[in-house]
Order: C-alpha cells, then structure tokens, then sequence
C-alpha cells in the first residue's frame, strides 16, 4: 500500500501539452481560439476583398440621408424626408407592436384550447383537435398570405359603406369594418392645460399606481387573514382604488372619443388597424396558439390527478381547484415552452414582408436596402436588433420562470 | 334441500330472472350522445353551437369545391363553365400546374430520380426510425448520403464514388494509425489525408475513371429544382448536413473547455435569436461576398448552407436535451471502463443520447420543412414561389384559393403524417423505461 | 463541366472549383448556357408556362443573346430575382445579365456599378383607379389609399409626386405584382400605381376592362432596359448590340419569315448585308461569327414581332407601340447604324 510513488517531479516536455490531461484541455483551447479567429480572419478579409472589388465601401452613413418613402402606420413621427435611421426605429415600433398583441393573444388563445382540448364535450375536443393539427402542420407564411387573401376578399370595401342603401354598414355608428383594415374611435383629450403626450403618460401613471394601491391593498387583506384567520372584504375598496382616479383625471383631461367618418377616399378619424396588422396579428397568434395549446395541454395532464382530487376533498369549488391547485403548478411545465413560443412568434413577426406590414424587415432590410444598396450594412443591424428583441425577451421571461418555479429546500 | 326451501319459504324467487336489456338511454350512441355531447345545459349549447359552426363552414366550403372545372384551360374558361365570378372553384390550374407545383421545372423524362431518391429515403432512414427492419439495411443508410445528390443532380457517379472514398481512408487511418502516432495523432491525420484527397485527388481521380467508364445520368442545374422537390431538397440536405454539426455544438456546449463552449454558445444563441428570414437574405445577398473571390456557389447551394446553419443550432439544443437526459452513472460508466472521452462519446452516450432524441430531432425536421416555404421571399420557386409565378401567367391571373389550398394540403399530408410518426416514437421511447 | 455542379453540391469539393473570374464571353461559351436574371413573373414581360419553359418580351432578349453566343437559343438558365436580390446577382456574377423591368436610372449606373446596354421599352409610372370613383386627374388622389410595389423605383417616384403636390396619401407596401392586382381588384386599395405597361396589362386582365381608367399623368421616365456588369465592355457590347438588331431589324423589314432568304446571299441593301454578316465583318469584331445576328433575329423574331407576340394590341396585355415604335414611325426605338 505504500508503494504508491509520489507524482513525479517531473519537469515541463513539450510533448505533455498533448499527452498530459492537465495541460491537453489547455492545447485544444488555444488550437480552437486560433482557429477560431483565423475563419474570422479569414471571413472579414474576404469581404473586404470583396466589397473593395465590387468599389464599395462598409459605411453606415447612409443611416442619415433621407429615406424617400413613406411608411403607413408609424408610431413617431416620420415622412417621406426622414433619414433611414429614422424609417429603421419606424420598422422596429412596427415589430414590436405586432410581437406584443400576438403574444398576447396567442396566450389567450392556446390555454383556452389547450383547455377545451380536454374538455368532455366530445365534439368541442374534436373541433380543437382538428384546430390544433391544422394549424400546426401547415407552414405559418401560407396562413399569413391566406388571412391577407381572406381579409382583403370577404371584406366589404370603403366603397360599399356609401350611397344611400350601402351594402355594408358600421357596427354602433364608430366601427367600420373593411378591407383596408378596421377603424374605430380614438380616444383623445380636449383639456388645453398639458399636452396631449403628457395627458397619455398621466393616464398611464394614474393606471399604474392604481394597480400598485390594489395590490397593496390585497396584500394586507392576506395578511390580516394570517393573523386573524378572517379576511376582510375589500373588492369594493379594490373596485375604487381602481376606476375613481382614472374616472376623475379623464374628466379633467376632457375625454372625447373621435369616430371614423367616410371622408373623400376613405375612413377619416378614429384608429386605424391596418388589413397588414390583422392579417400578420391573427395568423401568427392562431398559428403559435396551436402549439401553446399543446404546452398547455400536456401541462395540465403532466398534474398527477391526485392533486385536484385532494383540494377537491378539502371542499374547494371546481373553479378554486384550477386556479390554486392545478394552473399554479401546470405553469411551470407550460412556461419554459411558451418561453420558446414568445421567441418563435417574434422571429415569425418578419414574415411581415409577405402581406406588406413595414416592421423592420420590411423598411431597414427591405425598402432601405433597396434604395441604398447597402445590403452588409442593413442586414448586420438588422440581425443585431432582432437578436437584441429576442435576447431581451428571454431574459424577461427566464427571471419570471425561475419566479414560478418551486424552491427546493 | 332445495324443496324443502322452496317450500318453506314460498316468497323467495327460486330462479334469476333473465337479464333486462338497459335502459335505451344508457346504451349504444344515445348514451353516448347523452354522457358526450349534452350531460348539462351549458354543454347542450356549446354542442349546438359546435353544429352550427361546422355546417356554415362546410356550407360555404363544400359548394365551392364541387365545381366541375377541372377540364378548363384558363380563368376565363372556369368563369364561362360555372357561370360565376367567385362562387365556385377553378380546378383546371391544378390539372395544368400540379406535376409544377411538386418537381419544378425538373425535366420530365428525368422525374423518376427524385422519386427513387425519396423511395431510396425511406428505405434508408427505416432501420433508424423501425427497429423491426433488417439491420442489413443500414449499408443503404450509409451509402445514401453519397446516392441522394447524384441521382438529384446527375453527372458521373465517380465524383461521388471519390468523396465517399475520403471518408473511407480518413476511417482506415484512424483504425489502424493509433498503434502507430497514437489516436490524437491518427484523428489529425485522419482529417489531413481526407481533406487533401477531397481537395486536390478526388477531382481529377473521378475525371481518370470517368473517361474510362462513363458512369453518368444527365445533369440536373439546381435551378431546375422547384417546387415541392425544391422544399424536401432543402429540408433533407440541411437536416441530414446539421446532424453531425448539431452534434459538434452540443459536446461543445457541454463542454468543459470554456473556449469552446463559448464560441458554441455563442454560435447556437446566434442563429435562434435571429429569423430564419434574414439568414436567407444572407444567403441571397451576401453569401458569395464572404466567400473567397471569384467563388460563386447557385442560390440554392447557398440557401441550403445557411439552412444548415440554421437547423445546426435547433439540433444542437435538441441533442444537448437528449444529453441532459442520460443518468449521470451513464458517464461515470464509461469512466470506470478507462474509456476516453471519445470512446464514451462513441460507445456509450452518444448511442443513447440519439435515441432519446429522435422525436425531438422529426420535430425540427417538420418545422424545418414548413420553413422551406421561406425561400420564396428571396425568390426561390418552391411551392408558395411557384404559385405567384402561376397567378403570374396570363390564363390564370386571379386564381388564389385554389393554388393555395392545394399547397397547404400538401404539406399538411406530410408534416401530419411525420408528427403521428414522432408520438407514435415519444410513446414506445416512454414504455421502455 | 458536369461535374460541376455535382462539385457545388460538395462543398469541400466547390472550394476548389473556384476559379478567377474570367471574361464574361468566355465564361459563357465554356459553361454552354446564359445565365439570364429575370423576375419572379411579370405577365407579358417574364412568366414561366405550364411546360416550366419562360416566356416574355424581356426573356425573348436573353434568348436572342444566347442564340447570337452560343448558336441555342435554348441555352439560357432562367434565374428568377426580387427586387431586392436582382443587383447582387448580377454584381456577384451569378447572372451574366439581367433582362427584367429594370429602370435605367443614374445611380444604378455609377453608385451600383451596372451597365445599362440599351431600353427595350420606354415606360412611365401612371395610376390606375376605378371608373366609378370619377377621378379624371391624379391631382385628384388626396387621401386615396395607394398600392404600390416594393423594391422598386415607384415607392419613391410616388412619395415625391405626393409631396411636391401637397396631398396626403396611405401607401400600402406589396411585394408582387400578383397580389397587388388582387388588393385592388378588391378595393383594398383606390388606385393603383406602377409603369403603365404593367397598368395596361393588369387592366386588361381583369373581367370587366371598361370599368377602369388610366390616369393621363405619367409622373416618372422608366426606360427599361438589360443591364450588365461594369467593367467588361466586350460582353456589354454584345448584349447591347444584340438587342440594337433586333431593334435594326424591324426597322430594316427583316423578320423571322423572311431572314432564311435574305441572309442567303447579299441583297440590295447594305445594312441589312452588314447586319446579316453576308457583307462586312461585324460579327468578328464582337467576337462572334458572322451569322450571330441572324441567328438573335431567327430565335424571337424582329422587336416588333417580339413586342406583337407577348404584350402587344393582339395579346391579353394588349399594349399600343406607343413611345416603343420604331422613331421612323414616331416613337423613340433607334439603332445606332450596323456600320
């Protein structure tokens, strides 16, 4: 047993780099960073020779000429004598706008079929089942070109809502839908004491702060029901907190609601959600809410039934049993692969290109590039600004992810 | 002891009666009916209410389909035959486009080798995907990555032969080199002989053979591919590329090596923050500005590179999942054997690890071909290409439904079919252990 | 040279292929066919038919170059382009000209280092609106919602035309001219805007023509024309000159019918000896044989065979000669003398 020699002091040989596990690692590090950079090297020089040839020369300066087109539904201000950096930020609102609403909506969308797709109803199960495979199976551009093509077919045109007997009227008078897209009232302040920018951000200051207050205010109710085991009621002070500051501020901002109007060409007033919006919004939250349905799905089924057969026993109502029981603890299988989804939705939102909605492809990557000829340029930023979204929203919904989940002790 | 009990007790039933059918209402399709579809009042109108919705949609969609248009040679014709603007569909452009809409431009007599190819396919990744199947078919699978872009893209089969042929002597020095420079050693020169027979061997070797023997199917030019030829091209080439890539980045991943898992990272984070669509305008406008001057691979080699990268990164997150899922003692296994890293990789986890993702990896394959479609933004004339260039045609300017759905039936066929096939495979994987 | 694309489809293996880039004439010749960049399908212009085989006023160009280089007006390899990709293939060599409603404008030429060899058709960007509307002038279009194609000259023709004439307007951005025809058919949009030769050719596939008006403004010059690369002016004289006999040839009466007998021996007429190659040695300075204008002449006919063939009054496009007549019957086609 005490043979064992000690290592020998062995004095460094080259050839240890390769034969000695200690430094190995270390050789093969350095043998991948070089070749690493040398492919990057080599890539970069070859542009250069490249682009050279061909006597252009990498500058982004054209990021502050003027772009020359217009954009239709622009966020900030813009025209046609804006620079392309300009029209760009145009294009990533665009793209943002249309991640966030489909996100939303595809949510909303594949719990309720993710649900109803275990529902007892055999019909309402099969109807969501031949959803679910339909929608999955068939490549999400065509279904964007096909609400395009069904928006712009099945729609009554602006035409149609003129003339003594129109064939098409407007929903409550402030609604007109057609297919250029659906316009309805706007709201606006008609108060002369701030700006109307200003009286947006107080809206939204007020509604925030009311949401705090009511979190506030559940959060003491809990605690007095820890402490005394009885919890006071307090929906009406929730109810309050809620609508009786905003009520008083849109009263004093002087609310009014601006309905559209057949004017000249077209719809004038209100809000205009364009056919492209709905289009690209109602095919990429239908296409995502099918595989969100299955998330949600399996999620819920992966919740042994024990657990609502258990809070079922302790007398909760079977609604009680969803919310507290059996979601909280379905989330967390749901929320790493809607985590996924989200991402996925977002990079799908450049397809925007095929039904015309400008989002960045379509004016950085796509009018930009065309006009300036500046494709390395373009698609570098473009890719950058994709990666940074996609980047952002990870991070967001990891942090929430690691909230859900359960800490184990 | 009976009589006397019969006689005793002269109230008690002495034989059962027979059995009394059911109650109609809780037997055969009524008692379905009733447990299924109307147990409540709510579930009653949500039951209409689903009727409802299926007949206006069948309603709308059925008048439109029978419509017996499938001789006509135009728009003009189908709106003659039925008398209709819009009421009825035009069959006849399917009649006329649909051999376009599945090969391309793909030359006719020549049609029979993307259909071998894809029989030849199915015959090859069998005894991956059934384990029932012959193991002896696996030398199919072997020689069917070589087989596939000659029997596409035509030319002598020598050129094929002699790539084969670097892998064959990359294998022979890695088998027999380790006793002599040790297996670092032979891997390095593996490598080293294979790329110089690719580089400066094989070419003239195959021409020597070629003139020799004249082994050779006419030449398909990529740019006859289209259709939906062109998506399973696309899809195939990339996936079947992406494998050992994917592989690569994982075990880089995984790695301790913290270069190395670095640069792996941060390819993989790269491409799936980024949409496929902007990969492609790379692919379509910028590709050959990376590339060495003078080299200029047709839009399709290119879009089927950036494809791979592409797909490389999702297979790269899919077999590191399969990773993840091994047990641990699976490693420390292979580490109580005195096998070396690559001999574990080899022998033990990478067989398991593939295994366990072979659903995921149909997965990234479906939704890889759904996203072959992209292509025709760049231009490319796959399905969704092929259409705009149909509508493009004087005759059927004005044609949409038709052309679209037929393309969507398509690829549902084929993506549903696949994703059965990956839940059929998720369930047999799950019984296993 | 089959295996050549065996060896693209290698990647290791198409490293090696690379090679210097080569004059464009001899590239073409050792490759046996043209690589041709068209667009994705515009009718009358450039549209594959049900045989996969394109057709077209512009593929009628490439045709005739093919047939002048390589003696097979077969021999072209149709590469369908967008907008967006159409410079960059030809800049990268992937095309060796490019034959697609292409407007020859300023930067083009320098800042894109492209050649514009000539105009096959003078064009102008015009409005298309329904008759029902009642609009006589496009001064008329403020508010009107406007579909217009993307990745083209037009968005910004459009954008400037709005503005100097002070009017308000809703583009919307489509990428086809498909789908384009198919917004506005529907009344997605009011007018719609692109060269007036694709207005004419949309218009008259519609199923009631009569309901739709052509407004009389033209607000931009569209000469469209081939384009190659800069810098190799051997190959851009031959497809300039190419397309000037086609142009020459109509003017000079040679058509397909009648080429087989007047190139068989010297006629009367100089130019049409020159031209046809039974006199002088024009041919030989580009290049090429003698016969290379006979052979572009027989591929497609004359220019104004093939302008009556594809898109002209007989036609579903049913366009007029218009500005694209011969300048002998007033319009603005005129070769430069075959001398």
């Amino acid at each position: 047993m005490t043979t064992l020699t000690d290592p020998p002091k062995d004095s460094f040989r080259l050839s240890m780099l390769l034969y000695d596990t200690r430094y190995r690692s270390m050789t093969i590090q350095v043998i991948a960073l070089l070749g690493f950079s040398a492919f990057v090297w080599w890539l970069i020089g070859n542009t250069a020779q490249n682009l050279s040839d061909l006597g252009k020369e990498p500058s982004f300066r054209f990021l502050g000429e003027p772009a020359g087109y217009d954009i239709n539904q622009r966020l900030i201000e813009y025209n046609s004598q804006s620079s392309h950096f300009r029209a760009a930020m145009v294009g990533v609102l665009n793209t943002l706008v249309i991640a966030f609403l489909g996100c939303i909506l595809a949510t909303v969308l594949g719990v309720a079929i993710g649900v109803l797709r275990l529902s007892k109803n055999w019909i309402v199960a099969r109807i969501m089942t031949v959803y679910v495979e339909m929608f999955r199976n068939v490549p999400v551009l065509l279904w964007i070109v096909l609400a395009m093509a069904i928006l712009i077919e099945t729609l009554p045109a602006p035409n149609a809502f003129r003339g003594d007997t129109p064939s098409a009227s407007m929903i409550l008078n402030s609604v007109a839908i057609t297919n250029r897209g659906i316009f309805m009232p706007a709201p606006s302040f008609t108060t002369e004491l701030v700006s109307s920018s200003v009286a947006w951000w107080l809206v939204i200051g007020v509604f925030v702060a009311s949401v705090l207050g009511v979190r506030y205010v559940r959060k003491s109710a809990t605690a007095t029901q820890n402490a005394t085991g009885v919890r006071p009621t307090t929906w009406y002070l929730q109810l309050g907190i809620l609508f009786v500051p905003m009520a008083i501020l849109l009263l004093v901002l002087g609310l009014q609601w601006t309905s559209p109007e057949l004017k000249g060409f077209n719809f004038k007033g209100g809000l205009h959600l364009r056919n492209s919006l709905i289009a690209l919004w109602l095919a990429l939250s239908f296409y995502t809410a099918a595989f969100i349905a299955e998330n949600v799905r399996s999620g819920i089924m992966a919740i042994a039934k024990g657990q609502s057969e258990a809070a079922g026993a302790l007398g909760l109502r079977p609604n009680r049993i969803m919310s507290l029981v059996v979601l909280p603890q379905a989330l967390r299988v749901i929320i790493p692969p809607l985590i996924s989804q989200y991402l996925n939705l977002t990079k799908n939102s450049s397809l925007a290109i095929a039904v015309g909605y400008m989002d960045i492809t379509g004016t950085l990557m796509g009018i930009s590039l065309n006009q300036t000829g500046r494709e390395l340029e373009t698609l570098l930023l473009g890719m950058l600004i994709y990666l940074t979204i996609s980047l952002i929203i990870s991070t967001v919904m990891n942090v929430y992810n690691s909230r859900m989940q359960l800490s184990e002790r | 002891m009976s009589d006397t009990h019969a006689k005793t007790v002269s109230f008690v039933r002495t034989e059962m009666l027979p059995e009394k059918a059911p109650p109609i209402t809780s037997i055969g399709p009524i008692a379905w009916a009733r447990e299924n579809l109307f147990s409540g009042p709510i579930n009653t109108i949500i039951t209409l209410l689903s009727l409802a919705f299926i007949y206006l949609i069948l309603s709308i969609l059925l008048p439109w389909m029978f419509s017996n248009t499938w001789s006509a040679t135009s728009l003009r014709e189908c709106r003659e035959m039925t008398g209709t603007d819009h009421g009825s569909a035009c069959w006849g452009v399917i009649r006329e486009r649909w051999e376009q809409i599945l090969f391309g431009f793909y030359p006719q007599e020549e049609r029979w080798r993307p259909i071998l190819a894809l029989v030849l396919l199915i015959v090859a990744i069998a005894p991956i995907l059934f384990t029932a199947v012959p193991r002896k078919v696996l030398w199919l699978s072997a020689i069917y990555p070589f087989l596939m872009p000659w029997l596409l893209w035509g030319g002598t089969i020598w050129l094929p032969v002699m790539v084969a042929l670097g892998f064959v002597i990359a294998y022979l020095i890695v088998r027999f080199g380790e006793d002599l420079i040790g297996s670092l050693g032979s891997m390095v020169g593996a490598v080293a002989a294979a790329v110089i027979w690719w580089l400066f061997l094989a070419s003239p070797i195959a021409n020597a053979f070629a003139s020799v023997l004249p082994l050779a199917l006419e030449t398909v030019g990529s740019r006859e591919f289209g259709g939906l030829l062109l998506s399973i091209t696309i899809g195939v080439v990339a996936i079947g590329l992406s494998l050992p890539i994917g592989i690569v980045l994982a075990l880089g991943r995984q790695s301790d090596l913290l270069i190395v898992k670095t640069i792996c990272v941060g390819f993989i984070e790269f491409i799936r923050g980024v949409p496929l669509i902007t990969l492609l305008f790379v692919a379509s406008t910028l590709l050959n500005i990376f590339l060495p001057p003078g080299t200029s691979f047709d839009i399709i080699l290119r879009v089927i590179i950036m494809v791979t990268l592409f797909s490389a990164a999702y297979m790269a997150e899919v077999i590191r999942g399969g990773l993840a899922a091994l047990p641990k003692g699976q490693y420390e296994g292979g580490d109580s054997l005195g096998l070396n890293y690559w001999q574990a990789q080899r022998l033990i986890i990478m067989p398991q690890a593939l295994k366990i993702s072979i659903p995921g990896i149909v997965s990234t394959f479906i939704g890889l071909f759904k996203d072959t479609t992209l292509v025709s933004i760049i231009g490319l004339l796959d399905p969704i290409g092929l259409a705009t260039a149909i509508r493009a045609d004087s005759d059927w300017i004005g044609v949409l439904w038709e052309l679209y759905g037929f393309i969507a039936l398509l690829f549902f066929v084929i993506c549903f079919g696949m994703s059965r096939y990956s839940m059929y495979l998720e369930r047999k994987l799950k019984t296993s252990h | 040279m089959k295996k050549s694309v065996f060896i693209g489809a290698l990647t290791v293996a198409g490293l090696a292929a690379a090679a210097a880039p080569a004059a464009t004439l001899d590239e073409v010749k050792a490759r046996g066919t043209l690589n041709c960049g068209v667009s994705t399908g515009v009718p009358g212009f450039e549209a594959p038919n049900a045989d996969g085989e394109w057709e077209g006023f512009d593929v009628d160009v490439c045709r005739a170059v093919a047939a002048a280089v390589l003696n097979d007006a077969k021999a072209v390899e149709f590469v369908p382009t967008t907008g967006k990709t159409r410079f960059t293939a030809l800049a990268s060599g992937e095309v060796d000209m490019l034959s697609r409603v292409t407007t020859w404008t300023f930067s083009r030429d320098v800042d894109l280092k492209f050649e514009f060899v000539g105009v096959n058709y003078y064009d102008g960007q015009g409005f298309m609106v329904p008759k029902e509307l009642g609009v006589t002038s496009a001064t008329e279009l403020d508010g009107a919602t406007v579909c217009i194609q993307t990745g083209t000259t037009t968005e910004l023709n459009l954008a400037d035309y709005f503005r100097v004439n002070n009017m308000s307007y809703e583009p919307v951005p489509i990428e086809t001219q498909t789908e384009a025809q198919q917004q506005y058919l529907a009344g997605a949009c009011d007018v719609y805007t692109t060269d007036s030769s694709a207005l004419a050719s949309v218009r008259s596939s519609f199923a009631d023509t009569s309901a739709h008006v052509i407004l009389p403004e033209i607000i931009s010059k569209e000469p469209l024309g081939p384009l190659v690369r800069h810098g190799d002016n051997e190959w851009g004289d031959i497809v300039r000159w190419t397309l000037n006999a086609l142009i020459a040839a109509e003017e000079l009466g040679v058509t397909s019918a009648n080429i087989g007998e007047l190139s068989a021996a010297p006629t009367d007429n100089p130019e049409i000896n020159r031209l046809l190659g039974t006199e002088g040695n024009l041919g030989e300075m580009m290049g090429l044989d003698a016969q290379w204008a006979v052979r572009a002449i027989s591929a497609g006919g004359n220019f104004g065979e093939s302008f009556e063939r594809h898109i002209g009054e007989n036609t579903p496009i049913g366009l007029a000669r218009g500005l694209n007549a011969q300048w002998t019957a007033g319009g603005l086609m005129y070769s430069p003398p075959f001398r």
